[in-house]
C-alpha cells in the first residue's frame, strides 16, 4: 500500500502560551516552540502501522519554509520511508484551498492508495483533507479513529461522531482520510532516531517543480483573509482567587460547600 | 445581496437538531432582509416531520426524499447539494462531525469560498462576509473576510448563535426529490457503534473533578482521585487524557465524549476548548485551576485559580481531610 501523509509544522500549544502580538497582526511568535501538528503525528503512526501490516511505503509531505524540513525529518525518524517538502516564497500565506492545491500537485506525482491528513491543525479549520479529496475526485472520510484493511481496494473506517459514538463506513481506495487523535499511540522519537535520518536527502519542490501557478497557491490567491488577531472579552470572566495557597484553599472550600460541591 | 441563502438542517428520528434554529439566527445576521431556505434530506415520515417543523422557522423548505439519504452520508449529500443548489448559493452548515465531513469538499466542487467554524458574523456588505473564528484551541480569535460573490459554504459552530423566538414563518415546503440524480458513492455507511459504558456514569454525577493536560503524567491521576474521594466526587477528564489512554473514553467530557450536567465542575489543568465546554450543560458552578493565566477556561469559569494543579490539588485534599 502506497501511503501519502500530509503534515504541518505548528506552534506547540502544550508548550506555549499563545498570545496576540502588539499590533494584532499575528500571534506573538518570539520564543515559540514548534512541533509537528498533533493530529498529523497520529496519521503518520497509522500509516506506518498499515505499511508494516500490508507492505508498501509511507511518504510524508509538508507545505512550509525550510524549517518545516525538521518536521518531515522527525516523521521519517518515526519510520516514514520518504519525505518531501513543498516550499516556495510564493506559497507564503496560502489558505486551506491553496495548501490543498499544492498537496494535490504533490499527490499526482505519485500513485497513492491512501492519503492521510490530520483532522485539524493550529487554525482549527479542519479543511485541507476534504478539499484535497474533492480536488482529486477521491472519496473522503473525516475524523477517522479506526482503519481496517478489508482487501486490496477497500477499507473499513470508523469516524468519531458526537457523544463518543463511532460511525462505521466502507470506503473504496484510493481515498483521503483525516485522522483523529487517539486512533493509536504514536511512537516516541528520540535523538538517536533523528540522527539516523539526519543525512537523508529531502527533496524540495517549488511552484515550478509542482507545475502550479504560484500566485494562485499563495496568500495573494487566498479567498479567506485574516484581518487581525484579538482576544475576545467574554462576559465577566472568572473571579480570580488570590493570596497564599492556604487562603485560596480556605476560600475555595467555603465556596464549594455553599454550592454543594462537597458531600 | 443577490445570493440565495440556504441552511442544511441536521435531524434525528424526526426531530431537527438544535442547530436548525441557530442557523436561522446566523442567516439573519448575515443577510437581515434575505429569506433563507432550509434544506432537509432524508426519507419517509421522519423527513416530513422535520420539514413541517422547519416551515415554522424558514420561509422556504426543500424536502429531498430518497432511500439512500436515510442516513446522512456526506459523500452522497455533497453530490445532491451540488446538483440542486443554484450558482453562487450561500450555504450554512453546522460545524459538527457531519459538517466537517461535508463542507470543505463541497466548497471546492461549488468553486465557492469556505469559512469553517464561525462563531460570529456581521451583515454581508458589497458581497463581503466578515466573520469571527478562533484559532489555537480558542486561545485567540481572528476576524476573517471573504467574498461571497461566487457563493460560499459557511460552517457555523454549534451553540455560538442563540435561537430566536419568532412568529410562524409559514414556509412553503417544495419537494425536490425528483432532482437528486445519482446517489451512488464510494463510501457506504455501515452502522453506528455506541460508546462503551464505563464503570462510572459521569453524566449522573453532581460533582466532577475533571483533569486535562495539566496532570502531565499517568501516575499523577492519583492526585485527582484523592481529591475526588475527599469531596465525594468522581474524576472525569478532557480529550488528551483519553487519547493517552490514561482514563477510559466514558470519563471524557466534551462533544466527542459525554455531555454532563453537574452542579459543581472543577476544571483542573484544562485549557477549555469549545469541544470540551460543549459537553458541559446545566450551568454548573465552574472552578478553573490552571497555571496558564491566559487559558480560555478562565473566561467561562465562575472562579479561577492560577496554580499548578500538581501542587494545588494535594493542598486542597489535605485541607478537606
Amino acid at each position: 500500500m502506497e501511503i501519502l501523509v500530509c503534515v504541518k509544522r505548528v506552534p506547540d500549544t502544550a508548550e506555549n502560551e499563545i498570545a496576540v502580538n502588539r499590533d494584532g497582526s499575528d500571534i506573538e511568535r518570539d520564543d515559540l516552540v514548534y512541533s509537528v501538528n498533533e493530529w498529523d503525528n497520529y496519521a503518520v503512526e497509522e500509516a506506518i502501522r498499515l505499511r508494516d501490516e500490508k507492505g508498501g511505503s509511507v511518504t510524508v509531505v509538508s507545505v512550509g519554509d525550510e524549517e518545516s524540513e525538521e518536521v518531515v525529518r522527525r516523521e521519517m525518524a518515526m519510520g516514514a520511508d520518504k519525505g518531501v517538502l513543498l516550499s516556495d516564497d510564493a506559497f507564503e500565506g496560502a489558505d486551506g484551498r491553496g495548501v490543498a492545491s499544492l498537496l494535490k500537485a504533490a499527490a499526482e506525482k505519485g500513485a497513492y492508495d491512501l492519503i492521510l491528513t490530520g483532522a485539524q491543525a493550529d487554525d482549527g479549520a479542519g479543511q485541507v483533507g476534504g478539499m484535497l479529496a474533492a480536488m482529486l475526485d477521491l472519496p473522503y472520510a473525516s475524523l477517522v479513529n479506526s482503519i481496517e484493511v478489508v482487501d486490496d481496494r477497500r477499507l473499513k473506517v470508523g469516524r468519531e461522531v458526537e457523544g463518543g459514538n463511532q460511525e462505521m463506513n466502507a470506503i473504496e481506495m484510493p481515498c483521503v482520510l483525516s485522522i483523529q487523535t487517539g486512533i493509536n499511540e504514536p511512537r516516541y522519537v528520540g535523538i538517536r532516531g533523528i540522527r539516523k535520518v539526519a543525512s537523508v536527502e529531502i527533496p524540495v519542490y517549488d511552484a515550478a517543480a509542482l507545475g502550479v501557478a504560484a500566485e494562485a497557491a499563495g496568500g495573494a490567491g487566498a479567498a479567506v483573509k485574516r484581518l487581525d488577531y484579538f482576544v475576545p472579552a467574554l462576559g465577566d470572566g472568572a473571579e480570580m482567587l488570590e493570596g497564599s495557597t492556604e487562603e485560596i484553599v480556605e476560600k475555595l472550600i467555603e465556596m464549594l460547600k455553599a454550592k454543594g460541591g462537597i458531600k | 445581496m443577490a445570493a440565495q441563502i440556504f441552511a442544511y438542517i441536521p435531524h434525528k428520528q424526526g426531530t431537527p437538531d438544535d442547530a436548525a434554529l441557530e442557523l436561522a439566527t446566523a442567516a439573519k445576521q448575515m443577510a437581515p432582509d434575505a429569506a433563507a431556505t432550509a434544506v432537509v434530506t432524508g426519507t419517509g415520515a421522519d423527513l416530513d416531520a422535520v420539514c413541517s417543523a422547519m416551515a415554522k422557522v424558514y420561509p422556504a423548505v426543500w424536502k429531498i426524499d430518497n432511500e439512500a439519504l436515510s442516513y446522512p452520508n456526506a459523500e452522497i449529500i455533497r453530490s445532491v447539494l451540488l446538483r440542486l443548489l443554484p450558482e453562487k448559493a450561500l450555504l450554512l452548515v453546522p460545524h459538527d462531525t457531519f459538517g466537517m465531513d461535508l463542507s470543505p469538499g463541497l466548497s471546492i466542487k461549488m468553486k465557492a469560498a469556505f469559512i469553517p467554524d464561525v462563531v460570529e458574523t456581521a451583515p454581508i456588505e458589497n458581497d463581503e462576509l466578515k466573520a469571527v473564528r478562533q484559532e489555537y484551541g480558542g486561545a485567540v480569535s481572528t476576524h476573517v473576510v471573504c467574498s461571497v460573490a461566487g457563493g460560499a459554504v459557511v460552517n457555523v459552530r454549534p451553540g455560538a448563535f442563540q435561537p430566536r423566538e419568532s412568529a410562524d414563518a409559514g414556509g412553503q415546503v417544495t419537494d425536490k426529490s425528483d432532482d437528486v440524480g445519482d446517489v451512488s458513492a464510494k463510501r457506504r455507511y455501515l452502522e453506528t457503534v455506541a460508546a462503551e459504558v464505563g464503570d462510572v456514569d459521569i453524566t449522573k454525577e453532581d460533582v466532577l473533578v475533571s483533569i486535562g493536560r495539566g496532570i502531565e503524567d499517568e501516575d499523577n491521576i492519583e492526585i485527582a482521585e484523592d481529591l475526588a474521594k475527599a469531596m465525594g466526587a468522581v474524576v472525569s477528564c478532557s480529550r488528551p487524557i483519553v487519547d493517552a489512554k490514561w482514563l477510559e473514553k466514558s470519563r471524557q467530557v466534551g462533544t466527542s465524549g459525554q455531555t454532563v450536567k453537574p452542579k459543581v465542575y472543577l476544571a483542573c489543568g484544562i485549557s477549555g476548548s469549545f469541544q470540551h465546554l460543549g459537553g458541559l450543560k446545566g450551568n454548573p458552578f465552574i472552578v478553573a485551576i490552571n497555571k496558564n493565566p491566559k487559558a480560555p477556561v478562565f473566561q467561562v469559569a465562575d472562579v479561577g485559580i492560577v496554580a499548578d494543579i500538581l501542587d494545588f490539588l494535594p493542598e486542597l485534599t489535605e485541607a478537606l481531610e
